[in-house]
């Protein structure tokens, strides 16, 4: 009898092998935790979009939890995910943007077209504060806590359900 | 020879998209070989954060271009090959490392194939020794006599 079962012993490892190859179906690869998770958000120095003049640093995060939205004119998603983060804005939620790669005559257009839902705008037309932040494409959305360290990561397109489920319970959760 | 012609221009005019695809990709000119063998061996380890499974040497990505001129300007300040691997860890992840580094985490991943291959052999070790002792089993008396009557049989016909 005892040799009887082990012959299932093959049967047994295949079907642990296939739920496990078929989770792995269903997981898709662009949610990862950002490496940057519980680690405070790089140190900058750059000037607005609104204003070449005015210079901003780490400290505009601190004090605040804040939701820094990483965007470009050049970006189709984040023309839709604009109503979501003007909802956002209008829940009191302090919201700061990235320009990313764009320059600074579309960022502006763009922002009077689609509404501005940011406190300010911080200008990185090369990207290089976008690296910094391992943004791989836009949007992409980091949450700060009121001591500067970053504690949620959203990749891509924010949708109204993501604002119920997970950008709002992460605000309250930081807050 | 019409269709010679019209062969070389076929020619020409695929060798221009294939110059013209190539051109995604920037080219680097190093001075010192044992730089730009580091350079390509860097680029092609990494792993694009954006494509899935393209190495950043491969890609067109714009985040690929910047990784690679990020790895370009730390081999220009002289950073270890580990260093410049740190530096893209720390802010894209361990994903975009083609080998995984062996931690804690990734114990699994490296040494499953190994305890595999260990439990494989003893497997084989262990088939054959039972099926060795099998074999060499003596026969009991009433089998002897089984088998000579067997043999018997087959002689007598």
């Amino acid at each position: 009898m005892k040799r009887r079962l082990l012959l299932l012993l093959p049967l047994v490892g295949f079907l642990v092998l296939s739920i496990f190859l078929y989770r792995g179906l269903s997981l898709d690869p662009f949610h990862r935790d950002s490496a940057l998770l519980a680690r405070d958000f790089p140190a900058f120095d750059k000037v607005t979009l609104e204003d070449p003049e005015r210079r901003v640093d780490r400290a505009l995060l601190e004090g605040q939890v804040t939701l820094v939205n990483v965007w470009g004119e050049w970006c189709p998603a984040c023309k839709l995910e604009m109503p979501q983060l003007l909802d956002l804005a209008d829940r009191g939620i302090r919201l700061v943007g990235i320009n990313y790669k764009d320059t600074r005559e579309k960022g502006l257009e763009f922002l009077e077209e689609f509404g501005n839902p940011f406190e300010v705008n911080i200008f990185d037309p090369e990207g290089n504060l976008g690296f910094e932040l391992g943004v791989y494409g836009a949007p992409e959305t980091f949450l700060v806590d009121r001591d500067g360290i970053i504690r949620y990561h959203h990749t891509g397109y924010i949708d109204p359900q993501d604002v119920r489920e997970q950008i709002l319970p992460e605000v309250q959760k930081w807050q | 020879m019409a269709v010679i012609r019209r062969l070389c221009l076929l020619t020409v005019a695929l060798l221009a998209a294939n110059l013209a695809w190539a051109g995604g990709i920037e080219v680097r000119e190093f001075d010192d070989p044992v730089l730009e063998q580091r350079y390509r061996s860097l680029t092609a380890s990494l792993r694009c954060p954006l494509c899935e499974n393209q190495a950043i040497d491969d890609s067109d990505a714009p985040v690929s271009a910047d990784m690679r001129e990020r790895v370009y300007l730390l081999l220009m300040d002289g950073r270890a090959d580990i260093e410049i691997l740190d530096h893209m860890t720390e802010r894209f992840g361990d994903y975009v490392l083609y080998n995984p580094r062996l931690e804690g985490r990734t114990l699994l991943l490296w040494g499953l194939p190994g305890a595999l291959v260990v439990l494989g052999g003893l497997l084989v070790v262990l088939v054959v020794r039972v099926r060795r002792n099998a074999s060499a089993q003596r026969l009991s008396a009433e089998e002897r006599a089984r088998l000579d009557a067997l043999i018997n049989r087959e002689r007598s016909e």
